[in-house]
Parts: structure tokens; C-alpha cells; sequence
């Protein structure tokens, strides 16, 4: 299949995204989302909330607008800024915009990423106002009642300076993911990755071996994102261990020394 | 050393001036003659290590110069170093008689060699596999257990000990494997219960109750294989492969112990009730990963433990508790708390270990160090005794049983010397070439804040040069500023599209620069500085020192940077002293003040530990740089001591090489007139400076520090 391009807010989700309910999470975004209610997801990094979030955006049939929150991501990368076309100025919409233009779902994931004046322009979207504010062109953009917002942290990135703000955290409905339990993920890595049910177990219980070591020298353990790529690989006739170490301990460490930790529980298990 | 062959004339020669052989009448002729039957790398090699063990024990470089030549073939040069540098370690710490018996292990060494072919081993060191088998062990599950270095291989369920040099195996990656069977076997007998039974009065009741441990060992061991074939398949193989390269396999009559130990449902009830019939069979040879049980060690630790965490789980259940019904106020019922009951169930299945809590059948999430907690005391009992899940009344604990004890640092000389609550340093000794392992004993003390009117006086004294550094500071701070002409940005630069369609319409090319962002400009500094509180300084240099930091303290809290202050001083080895005066955490507040005006001349100027201690607190602070600051008024020094003169500087010189490695930028004030001859060496050419007059210390250190931060 070709690369096509495609505007954001055409960006509409046709077939069913696999998705496995850790629990009752499904019907509490449809409730805040009937009620037009803001929603943050918050928990650790490959656990599915982006998956998540395709997912509702397929069953409640709204383009999804992902805005991938960066350190250098300002107001105007969100709102839109005036751009110089044959000698004149033009205005163009940023993606918030357009999602509150056109009634989809607008994801700002990892949110506490992004500068301390991007808030300002969230903040009247997310209460009962549900307003953007465009400074530059003098206008409020009113959201029409399909619009959603949805913004995502990771509680484990312990920095004082990625926090969220009380007044930010108090406007959302709150989501909490985490790695789901270990039969469920079993099911997700095998159906993800089409390894037998063998492999998927073996793959989960190296994931809880590295996710024991979160704190004592490693940010963060394997993600099951991490265990369905592993997973891919040994599907493709990569050795296990091998596998492994390309697919997980590289992506979870650079530091030599744990590395070699990890590949010894790697090995053990296989 | 010149690398050629020696006759043993001139062996005996060297030998005999190192060894000092005139007074001691070592005779050193036959070690002479067989190093010079070596090759010339050889006799380098070890006449090398002979003068560098010399410089700390004569005995220790005498015994390690015999023994060499006999090892030099056979042993792996790493190994050997590693070798003689635990004799010297143990001569350290333990004295001549210990380091001895080391070197008398070599002896075995060579009556290992002999029933194997000649060939050259390559062993691990306890030092190299230490950080990666201490996070494997970490990632197995259950308790956090820590790796240590002990003659024994055993484990008291808090701590592994590990040997400190394995070389069963002709190659090191067989030998660690036999080390990572050794960790896994020790972490399956906390993991699956072993010393959940009272293993000393289950053997009392035999004649031979060594040797009934002894065959419980065997049918633990048993047991634990089998429960790591299962759970850890790839080490399972590799633990057999060493089994079979070794020869060992399971003795005549074992056969059936082994198949009742292998279902999953086996535990150490099942291993007690077969020993009364393995104890009839005969001594089981161990295996090469096995280990020794101590059940003595564990009763010690389990004793340590078992108060210490009922108190602590239950103050964090009521902690929990208190949460849960501040949820609930903001509901309709408000409930009294009291009649609320934890229930804890665990699943250990299939290798797993899920921990349930749930609070009137409600589940709730414990937090990490809850969940930590409670899985150790499911460890020790098998489940979590009801008792356990009480949560704790007001002041029922005192607060010794719940956090970690800390020992008063000035008790160390009240009373009897101990080193609870201290951390140590290793320091460079430059005859040895090596470091001496935690050789420093360091603490962190308070300096006893003055309350006068210091500060204020200061300030008034300085009152011109104080205006002029705030304004210096001042105009450093980098502030956010609009940037023009950019590719990319916020905003249109009107100029610019001016002029570029000006461009355009003239037929030139256009710029693409046509907007304006918003730059924002971080000074990302952490500096620490450290302050010589050694005896010297007493009068006017301290004076100067306190004047200098207040001025200090007034120019960084005008730039922003964030800054710790901290003395040195000591006296020995045994009491090295870091005195706090402000931490990076801590506003410059009046108490803070009160601190700098009671910094008062100590002892002595052993540095090397300061710098290390100070790397390590930069180390944990997030900042783009970090520098390290160093007021001092001459050279390293310690009281009756080898740190005065070269010794000192080498260490100090090697401790800020490792600042340096660490991404620490040292930087060195000093009055010492004479510091032209080491300081050099020590910082680098142009990290230091001198300062001619002691008075010129307060106007010239914040200057200085705005020199080299920007």
C-alpha cells in the first residue's frame, strides 16, 4: 500500500483497533464523552493508552487528532500561527484548532512535556466554558459537542519540573492505566504478535522480572508494547534471547551493566 | 622498569633493597633464582606488584614474591592481581595475620592445579559480576536481596554472599555461570520457603545434626532445581552442563527424593519428612553451585526484621486507612474507621507472586513500598499473618522501629568508636598503585548555627562591594529574549517580510528568516562549595573564609544558581567530617546565616574524601553544569599520618580526576603561597588561583566564581 496523506481531521479510525479493557475504563470515557467532559490517562509508557484512544475514537466515530507534546511545543503549535504565503500573511490552524473546529478528538499525549504556556490556552477548553481562545486573530473559537479532549502523563517520570498543575489535573476526568494483569497481557502479546500462548507467558514473566528492577537503576520496566515487537521478532524466527535484547533490554537501558542483568534473566527464562 | 630478562643476581639485588632483607633476613636467594628462570614479562609483572605490596607490608610483599613464581603459569595475571590486591585489603582492615592466611589460600590454588591439566583459569571477580548479578537477583521477584562478598556462600534471606574470586571453570564465562547458579539457588530459598521450618531444631533430634543439615541441604537443593527448571528453563540447562562438565550428578538412592521434590506443591515440610530416611544414606557430595545453609544467620536476620516490618505495615495500613476515609467524607457516610478490616490474599502461582489487599472486600492498589513489605512477610510466613493487618493505633510505634536507626555522629567519640550511619570512601595509596577500599569513614555533621550579628556586620563592611556584585550578578542572569529573523517561530517578523519582499520585488532572492521566537535561556549551574575548616584557618583566615561566603551567598541568590556550602575537616582515617552549612534543598535563610557565621577551625585537611562525598551529592542533582569549589589555605594534610606530603596529593589529585570523570568541574582558592609547587598537579593549570593576601579572599572569591561560570 502507498503512503497517502491525509488532513487531521480526516484522520477517522475504519476498522476495529484490538484492544483488551483492563476495566471498566471503555464506559467511563463514553460517559465523560457524552457529558463533554475533558479526560486524562495517565500511567506508564507502552501500556496501551494510545491504543486506547484509537480505540474510543473508533467506536465513537470521531477523527483523532494526536499531538505528540514535545519541550519546545508552544501555544501557537497548538492554536496556529500566520504564515507568509507570495507576500501576504495567512493564518493556518494548528491541530487543536482544527479538532475544535470540527468536533473530533484532539490526544495530547505526554502533555507535561510541553511548555508551561500551552496550559493557558487548554485550561478554558477543559472546564464548562470549552472555548479556545485565539489571541493572534481575536476570536473564541466555541467547540461544537463532539469535540474531546484527551491528554495523557506518566505519573513515574519522578522530576519535579514534569508535574502536572493542580489547576490543570482538577479540570479532568482521570484514567489510570497500568500494565495489564498477567493473563490479559499474555492474551494481548500473543494476539499481537501471533507467538503460541507458551512464548506469550514466557515473554510476560521476563516483562515482571525487568518491571521488578523499576527503581533500582532502571526508569521504567518493559512495556508490553516492547513485549509484542520481542514477540514479532521471534514470530519472524529470531532466537528468543536474542530477540529480547534487540527488542526490550536495548530499548529499556543503555547503561552496560544492566544490560548484561537483563540478558541474564533473558537467557534464564528461555 | 626496564622490560629484560634479569640474572637472579640482580633480582636478589631488588628484592633485597625493597624487602628491606638487611634487618628482616629474609632470605631471598631461591625466589630470586626461580623469578629469573622466568620470562621477562613475568619477572616484570611480579617484581612490579613486590614493590607496590612493600609500600604497605613488607610480610605480605615477602609471602606474595615466594608464591608468585609457582602461580605465574597457571593463574590468570588478572586474577592474581586480584589475588594480592585482597591481601592487601585484608591487611587493611584485618591486620597482618588475616592477610596471611590469603596468600596461604594460594597454596590450595596449587593443589587444585595439580589434579587438573596445567592451564591457564580465568576466574570472575566478586567485583565484576557484583552489579550485574545483583540486578538479576533484583529482577527474580520477592525480596529486595542485596549482594555481598563473604567466605561462605550462604544467605541469611537479606543478603547473598558470594565468594570473592570463583574459578572452578577454565573460562570466566563458565565461572559465571556457576556464580549465577549459586545467586539463583540462594534467592530459591528465600523465594520457596526454605527457612520457613526452624532448620537448627529440625536436625537437633538426629546424632549428627551437622550432618543431617548437611543432607537437608541436599534435599532442599533437590527441591529448589527443580522449581528453577521450571520458572528459569535456560539457567536450568546451564546448571546442568556445569553439573556434567564436573562430573556430579545424583548419587545411588536419591532418585526417588528427587521425584517427591519436584512437584510444584513441594515444600520444605516435604524435605523434613524425607531427611529422617536420607539421613541413612551416605554424605552427599554438594554440588558445585550449592552453597552452605546457615540457619543461624537467618534466625539472626529474621529476628532483625520481623518487629521492624509488623510495626512498619501496620502504620502504613493505617496510613492508607486515613486516606481511604478522607475519600470517603466528601460521599455521604462518613463511617467511623475503626470497624474496617484489611484482608491480604496472595497468589504464588507458576512462579508469580501477586499481592491482593482489600479493605472490606474493596481492592485497593497498595503503593510500591506496601506492596515491598508485604511480599518479605509473605516470605517469612508463608502468608500474611492476620495480626499483621491491623492497622496501627496513634503512637503505638515509636518512631526507632520504623525508619532506619541513625546513630549520633558525635557519639562516635563519647562512647565506644562504632561506624553505624557513616558512609566510606576509598582512597588512593600511590605506593600501591590501588585504591584502599573503604578506607574513609565519613559523616555528614550539622555546624552549630551563632546567632550574632555576623551577617548584618558583613554586610555593612562591604557595603560598596556588595552593591557592586549584586549588580555584576545581576546582569549575568540570561534572560528571555526575543529572537528575530528566525526560520521558524511564534510570530511573523514584520521587518523582515518587509525587507524580503522589498527583496523580491527587486529581483534578489528572498530570505526565508521571516519570524520571531521566543528564546528562553536556562543557567543550568549546581556548585558546591567546599571549605577548609582545618585548624589552620583558625583567626583572620576564618574570619576571611565567613566573610567570603556571605558575599557569596548574596551574589548567587541575586543569579539564581543553585548552591550547597558545605566544610571539611578531620582527624585520621576514622573521622573524616563533612559539616553541613547549607544544602542545595535549603533557602539561604537566617538559619543558614547563623551557620555561616559558626564555621569554626577543626582539625586536619584530608581532602580526598570531601571531593568524593561532594562528587557524589552533584552527582544526584540535575543540572547542566556542575562545579566544585574549593576554599583552602594549603595543602592536603593529616594528623600522624601518611596523607601528609605526596600520599595526600596523589589521593586528592586522583579523587578530583574521578570528579572530573563524573562531569564535576573542580575549581581551587587557596592562600597557600607555596600551593604554586602542587596545585598544578592536582587541579590542572588553570583551575586554581592563589590569592596573595588573606583580606582579599571576601572580594575575590564571587568574582572568581562569575570568572569561571560564565
Amino acid at each position: 500500500m502507498d503512503a497517502h496523506a491525509l488532513a487531521p481531521e480526516e484522520h477517522f479510525i475504519r476498522n476495529e483497533p484490538y484492544y483488551q479493557p483492563i476495566g471498566n475504563e471503555i464506559a467511563i470515557f463514553e460517559a465523560a464523552y457524552r457529558h463533554r467532559l475533558p479526560v486524562l490517562l495517565k500511567g506508564p509508557t507502552g501500556c496501551g493508552k494510545t491504543r486506547f484512544m484509537e480505540y474510543m475514537a473508533w467506536r465513537l466515530k470521531r477523527p483523532l487528532i494526536t499531538v505528540s507534546c514535545h519541550d519546545d511545543l508552544t501555544a501557537s503549535d497548538l492554536v496556529g500561527r500566520y504564515l507568509v504565503k507570495a507576500g501576504e500573511t495567512v493564518w493556518v490552524d494548528g491541530p487543536l484548532t482544527r479538532a475544535v473546529r470540527v468536533g473530533g478528538i484532539c490526544y495530547l499525549d505526554e502533555i507535561v512535556e510541553a511548555r508551561k504556556d500551552t496550559m493557558v490556552v487548554i485550561h478554558p477548553l477543559a472546564d464548562d466554558r470549552r472555548t479556545l481562545p485565539m489571541e493572534k486573530l481575536g476570536q473564541l473559537l466555541e467547540a461544537s459537542d463532539d469535540f474531546c479532549l484527551a491528554i495523557s502523563y506518566n505519573p513515574g517520570y519522578q522530576s519535579v519540573l514534569k508535574d502536572l498543575k493542580q489547576s490543570t489535573r482538577q479540570r479532568f476526568v482521570a484514567l489510570e492505566f497500568d500494565y495489564p494483569a498477567a493473563e490479559l497481557e499474555r492474551k494481548i502479546v500473543a494476539n499481537e504478535s501471533g507467538v503460541d500462548p507458551t512464548m506469550a507467558d514466557k515473554l510476560v514473566k521476563f516483562a515482571r522480572m525487568t518491571r521488578n528492577l523499576k527503581g533500582s537503576g532502571l526508569e521504567e520496566g518493559a512495556s508490553t508494547r516492547l513485549l509484542v515487537h520481542a514477540g514479532k521478532l521471534i514470530n519472524g524466527g529470531i532466537d528468543p534471547v536474542t530477540a529480547c535484547r534487540s527488542a526490550v533490554a536495548q530499548a529499556v537501558t543503555d547503561d552496560a551493566d544492566m544490560l548484561a542483568a537483563i540478558q541474564e534473566l533473558s537467557s534464564s527464562v528461555f | 622498569m626496564a622490560s629484560h630478562l634479569r640474572s637472579a643476581a640482580e633480582i636478589t639485588e631488588l628484592l633485597e633493597s625493597w624487602l628491606e632483607a638487611d634487618f628482616s633476613f629474609r632470605k631471598v636467594g631461591p625466589t630470586a633464582e626461580k623469578l629469573a628462570t622466568l620470562a621477562a614479562e613475568d619477572q616484570d609483572f611480579i617484581l612490579d606488584w613486590v614493590r607496590r605490596v612493600a609500600s604497605s607490608n613488607l610480610e605480605v610483599a615477602w609471602q606474595f614474591a615466594r608464591r608468585a613464581p609457582a602461580l605465574v603459569g597457571s593463574m590468570d595475571r588478572r586474577l592474581m592481581e586480584a589475588w594480592v590486591l585482597g591481601a592487601c585489603d585484608v591487611y587493611d582492615r584485618q591486620g597482618l595475620r588475616h592477610a596471611l592466611t590469603v596468600m596461604e589460600e594460594a597454596d590450595q590454588w596449587v593443589g587444585n592445579l595439580a589434579s587438573r591439566q596445567l592451564e591457564m583459569t580465568a576466574g570472575v571477580l566478586f567485583d565484576e559480576i557484583a552489579g550485574v548479578l545483583g540486578n538479576f537477583v533484583r529482577g527474580l521477584s520477592g525480596r529486595r536481596l542485596t549482594l555481598e562478598q563473604g567466605k561462605h556462600i550462604h544467605t541469611d534471606t537479606d543478603k547473598l554472599y558470594l565468594p570473592g574470586v570463583l574459578a572452578r571453570f577454565p573460562s570466566a564465562e563458565d565461572n559465571f555461570k556457576l556464580a549465577k547458579a549459586m545467586a539463583t539457588l540462594l534467592w530459591a530459598q528465600t523465594r520457596h520457603g526454605t527457612f520457613r521450618a526452624d532448620l537448627a531444631v529440625a536436625c537437633a533430634g538426629f546424632p549428627d545434626p551437622a550432618r543431617a543439615l548437611g543432607q537437608l541441604h541436599a534435599l532442599e537443593t533437590l527441591r529448589l532445581s527443580a522449581r528453577i527448571a521450571e520458572e528459569l528453563p535456560g539457567l536450568h540447562r546451564d546448571m546442568e552442563r556445569l553439573k556434567r562438565e564436573l562430573g556430579e550428578g545424583l548419587p545411588a538412592g536419591w532418585e526417588r527424593f528427587a521425584e517427591r521434590l519436584s512437584t510444584p506443591e513441594a515444600n520444605i515440610e516435604d524435605s523434613l519428612i524425607l531427611l529422617g530416611d536420607a539421613y541413612q544414606l551416605p554424605d552427599f557430595i554438594p554440588w558445585c553451585y550449592q552453597g552452605e545453609l546457615r540457619p543461624d544467620a537467618v534466625a539472626a536476620a529474621f529476628a532483625a526484621r520481623r518487629e521492624k516490618e509488623k510495626a512498619r505495615l501496620r502504620v502504613k495500613l493505617a496510613e492508607l486507612l486515613d486516606e481511604q476515609s478522607r475519600h470517603r467524607e466528601t460521599g455521604a457516610s462518613a463511617e467511623p474507621p475503626d470497624d474496617k478490616t484489611f484482608e491480604a490474599e496472595v497468589d504464588d502461582e507458576d512462579g508469580r507472586l501477586d499481592l491482593e489487599l482489600t479493605l472490606d472486600g474493596q481492592p485497593i492498589a497498595p503503593p510500591e513500598d506496601v506492596k515491598q513489605l508485604m511480599t518479605s512477610i509473605y516470605l517469612d510466613f508463608g502468608d500474611i499473618p492476620p495480626e499483621y493487618l491491623v492497622p496501627a493505633g496513634d503512637g503505638e510505634y515509636d518512631a526507632s522501629l520504623l525508619g532506619e536507626q541513625r546513630a549520633d555522629p558525635d557519639a562516635v567519640w563519647q562512647g565506644t568508636y562504632h561506624e553505624e550511619g557513616a558512609s566510606f570512601y576509598p582512597e588512593w595509596d600511590m605506593g600501591r598503585q590501588h585504591y584502599r577500599k573503604n578506607w574513609c569513614v565519613m559523616r555528614e555533621k550539622d555546624v552549630t548555627p551563632v546567632f550574632d550579628g555576623f551577617h548584618r556586620e558583613t554586610l555593612e563592611k562591604h557595603a560598596g562591594l556588595v552593591k557592586h556584585l549584586r549588580r555584576a550578578f545581576e546582569a549575568m542572569r540570561d534572560e528571555n529574549r526575543l529572537l528575530k529573523r528566525q526560520a521558524y517561530g511564534d510570530d511573523v517578523d514584520i521587518d523582515a517580510l518587509v525587507e524580503a519582499i522589498a527583496d523580491a520585488r527587486d529581483g534578489s532572492e528572498m530570505s526565508d528568516r521571516l519570524f520571531v521566537r521566543t528564546h528562553r535561556a536556562e543557567r543550568n549551574i549546581a556548585v558546591v562549595f567546599m571549605v577548609d575548616m582545618s585548624g589552620s584557618t583558625k583567626g583572620w583566615i576564618n574570619e576571611a573564609e565567613r566573610e567570603a561566603l556571605v558575599l557569596l551567598c548574596e551574589a548567587l541568590e541575586r543569579l539564581g544558581d543553585r548552591y550547597a556550602i558545605y566544610g571539611f575537616s578531620g582527624i585520621t582515617r576514622k573521622r573524616c567530617e563533612l559539616f553541613r552549612v547549607k544544602t542545595f534543598d535549603e533557602p539561604y535563610n537566617d538559619e543558614v546565616k547563623a551557620r555561616i557565621s559558626g564555621i569554626r577551625a577543626q582539625e586536619y585537611t584530608r581532602m580526598g574524601f570531601a571531593i568524593r562525598h561532594l562528587t557524589d551529592l552533584l552527582k544526584k542533582v540535575e543540572a547542566r553544569t556542575k562545579v566544585l569549589v574549593t576554599l583552602s589555605d594549603g595543602r592536603p594534610d593529616d594528623y600522624f599520618d601518611v596523607y601528609r606530603g605526596q600520599y595526600g596529593i596523589e589521593d586528592t589529585r586522583m579523587a578530583l580526576l574521578e570528579a572530573r570523570r563524573a562531569g564535576v568541574h573542580p575549581f581551587c582558592v587557596t592562600i597557600d603561597r607555596e600551593a604554586r609547587d602542587y596545585l598544578p598537579h592536582m587541579y590542572g593549570a588553570a583551575r586554581y588561583v592563589i590569592l596573595d593576601d588573606v583580606a582579599e579572599l571576601p572580594f575575590k572569591v564571587s568574582d572568581i566564581y562569575r570568572r569561571i561560570t560564565t
